[in-house]
């Protein structure tokens, strides 16, 4: 008889990696399936190309490492998917592999591999092919074009098609509020449906993938600062088109919350959020693009270790309730 | 119903197992080991000697200071006092003893049937003369908790939780020996003159909490606070936080706070000892387990093997993985199933192989759910960081030593981080490093 012997706890609950990643890839679907409906089923090619190449990425790096294959925890392919989500549906598959090759293997690889790399990697991938290729990622499929999978005709095609482009002139965009709330607008894959990024978040929350507290924080802060300094003179439509166009709703609720790049302390957590929805403002009124989000996560990401240092639970028995 | 602590989780119960056994003596082993260290605190000194005749509850061990007596649990000769291995890990001595199957009983402890004439001061007397310690697993020294505080104690508590899952010893004590718990409770309260006493259980022991109610009839100074199940309540500075919402401050003591806590069984032993002369050499244990063949609850002699606990309930089947002492959550994992039951053992606990949740590549994800289960507040994932980094310093600042260890951080983790494991190794380091 092998009796074996190890530290307890001697049962461990049912929760595993794999099953959080399957989580987060099922609150993404109502999304993407948003975007095949609104761009096309190219949509879900450029997808598909992502999360292959994320994975291709993730099993050479350990394959180089000499360290065991991590493929089956499922969390790059939650990368892929992530980094297609912000990619434009007219993106060009070369384009969405190179994003996710670099998400795997450099943003998230060679940065200490799952839960220590410090940014996001789809979110640096995206950063990345922003630098390098901007005009893949600034131009967008036109309004009710419904892109074929291969041989992308010019006309399907157009920059500044977004609401997020009238904002910065700035002027409320040309899409009803119904219209951006459901979707029926121009923008990347994964950010064009509030509706349906509002399900796959209350999936996540009431699964307790996530917590409320990021999003919340998050969106708190953009929705405060927008009516607060609201361009025009409809400051609550503003605000609503501020939440409901670009990358705002898919940020707070997916990338923000990345386990690895973002804070564990519930008050770090908080202000990490709200960081977040000043710095996308701060972005979107002053930076040279019209979106915001990824470089405020990417900032705050950077922020998320030393926020955790300094902001900490109190101590258990050093509140009013001790003695 | 809302928790009234902090985090915590809610382990499979494995309660069902074991529930409905009412506890049965099992038959008597051939030799008891008894161990000369079965308390926190300074090991006792043998009193007898190989070859002496003993009977059943002769006091064999003794010592100064933090110490509790121990006495022998069956009446015959000493064959021999060497090291065995302790339930608690690591090898202590022990006196050994060859069962004659008499049980030719000791008289040194009088009967009490009427306690109305003992003063305080008597009734700690007995408690430590009967070798009571904490029968819920830490095997604190009971007669140090009784002696009355200097600031007073205004709650005493008894702890019947029992929120490790698969454990129903303190559940089938209530069932069959309610008015042994209240009557020990009862004279606790006499030394302590607490304002209030409070027994605690769960929500899951539907059954022993109302037996519990229809007794409390005649204990009209007592009550009963029904908690909402969830690990770990039954922690001492968890169930003080649940029933009166206090905070025991960071190294102190529950008396800090106005408290003190009594497992349900140590009260019950408290009564054995006073009003029937009756020593601790024996205690309902929950033998179970799907490794196991009949998992039930035996009244076992304290020295008795494990192995021999385990063959009155079947003995092990093949796929057997761990044999813990104790639950699931807090017990530890045996390797020689020759060691002795100690008096703080409440589970002889048999996992099979399909049980095994422990990962080959544990990987921590910065998930947080370690912090939202923390009964502690505290974060869990930089501790083991850095307890595996041994950073000290960290250690110290992120409060290592509030740790207890309860486990709720690893059963949690969706990485499977052996978290406790790294705990236990940083605090070694930082008492080392204290030493020094």
């Amino acid at each position: 008889m092998n009796l074996t012997v190890s530290a307890s706890p001697h049962i461990r609950g049912k929760d595993t990696t794999r099953r959080l990643m399957l989580d987060v890839v099922i609150a993404l679907l109502p999304a993407l399936i948003a975007g095949v409906l609104v761009h096309g089923i190219r949509a879900a090619a450029v997808a598909a190309v992502c999360v292959c190449a994320a994975l291709l990425g993730e099993w050479l790096f350990r394959l180089a490492a000499r360290q065991h294959c991590t493929i089956p925890d499922g969390s790059a392919a939650v990368t892929g998917l992530l980094l297609a989500m912000t990619l434009p549906a007219s993106a060009p598959y070369w384009l969405a592999a190179l994003g996710g090759l670099f998400a795997a293997i450099v943003v998230k690889g060679l940065c200490g591999g799952l839960g220590q790399n410090a940014f996001n990697p789809a979110l640096g991938a995206r950063a990345f092919l922003m630098l390098l290729f901007p005009v893949y990622l600034t131009r967008f499929p036109a309004l009710g074009a419904q892109l074929p999978l291969f041989g992308l005709d010019a006309a399907d095609v157009v920059t500044g098609a977004t609401p997020l482009h009238h904002m910065q002139m700035p002027a409320l965009p040309d899409v009803s509020l119904a219209d951006a709330f459901l979707g029926r607008m121009g923008g990347c894959i994964g950010e064009t449906s509030a509706l349906a990024l509002l399900i796959g978040g209350a999936y996540l929350v009431l699964r307790k993938v996530i917590s409320i507290r990021i999003p919340a924080a998050y969106l708190g802060a953009v929705a405060v600062l927008t009516l607060v300094f609201a361009k025009g003179d409809a400051p609550l439509a503003w605000m609503l088109y501020s939440l409901l166009s670009g990358g705002v709703l898919l940020g707070a609720i997916f990338m923000a919350t990345d386990y690895a790049t973002s804070p564990v302390g519930p008050a770090a957590q908080l202000v990490y959020g709200a960081g977040c929805g000043v710095l996308t403002v701060l972005l979107r009124y002053f930076g040279l693009f019209p979106e915001g989000v990824t470089y405020a996560i990417l900032v705050m990401n950077a922020a998320a270790w030393l926020l955790d240092r300094y902001i900490v639970p109190r101590r258990f028995g050093t509140g009013k309730e001790a003695a | 119903m809302k928790s009234l602590f902090f985090g915590g989780v809610h382990p499979e119960g494995g309660k069902s197992l074991s529930a409905a056994s009412i506890p049965a003596a099992m038959p008597l082993p051939a030799r008891v080991s008894i161990l000369l260290r079965q308390h926190i605190g300074e090991p006792c000194k043998p009193l007898v000697s190989v070859g002496d005749t003993v009977r059943m509850g002769q006091k064999i061990g003794d010592g100064q200071g933090l110490c509790v007596p121990v006495h022998a649990s069956v009446s015959g000769v000493v064959e021999a006092i060497e090291d065995r291995p302790h339930p608690g890990g690591g090898l202590c001595p022990a006196v050994i003893i060859k069962n004659d199957f008499l049980d030719t009983p000791d008289s040194a402890l009088r009967p009490h049937p009427d306690s109305s004439g003992l003063t305080p001061d008597e009734i700690v007397s007995i408690i430590r003369e009967a070798g009571i310690v904490g029968m819920g697993g830490a095997a604190f020294p009971s007669h140090v908790k009784a002696e009355p505080a200097a600031d007073g104690i205004d709650t005493l508590i008894a702890n019947a939780c029992e929120c490790e899952p698969y454990l129903t010893a303190d559940d089938a004590l209530l069932q069959t020996g309610p008015d042994d718990v209240l009557r020990g409770l009862a004279l606790l309260a006499r030394v302590l003159r607490p304002q209030r006493v409070v027994i605690a259980i769960e929500d899951n022991k539907e059954q022993a909490a109302k037996i519990l109610r229809e007794r409390l009839a005649q204990f009209p100074d007592m009550e009963l606070r029904i908690l909402p199940t969830r690990y770990p309540q039954g922690a001492e500075k968890q169930l003080i936080q649940a029933v009166t919402g206090r905070q025991v401050p960071p190294g102190g003591l529950p008396r800090d706070v106005g408290c003190t806590v009594f497992n349900a069984a140590t009260a019950a032993a408290v009564c054995h000892a006073v009003y029937d002369g009756a020593p601790l050499i024996e205690r309902i244990v929950t033998v179970t387990g799907k490794a196991v063949r009949a998992p039930k609850n035996l009244i076992v002699r304290v020295g008795t093997s494990f192995a021999d606990v385990i063959a009155a309930a079947g003995g092990l089947t093949d796929d057997v993985w761990k044999v813990l002492s104790g639950g699931p959550m807090m017990g530890a994992a045996q390797s020689d199933l020759s060691v002795p039951t100690a008096k703080g053992v409440n589970g002889v606990l048999c996992l099979s192989a399909a049980e095994n949740g422990e990962s080959s590549h544990p990987a921590c994800i910065r998930c947080g759910k370690c912090l939202e289960v923390c009964p502690m507040r505290l974060e869990p994932l930089y501790l083991y960081r850095y307890a595996k980094a041994n950073n000290l310093a960290a250690l110290e600042r992120l409060h290592l030593t509030d740790c207890i260890e309860c486990g709720c951080c690893a059963y949690a983790c969706p990485g499977k981080v052996p978290l406790v494991e790294g705990f236990r190794a940083g605090k070694r380091a930082l008492k080392g490093a204290k030493a020094k």
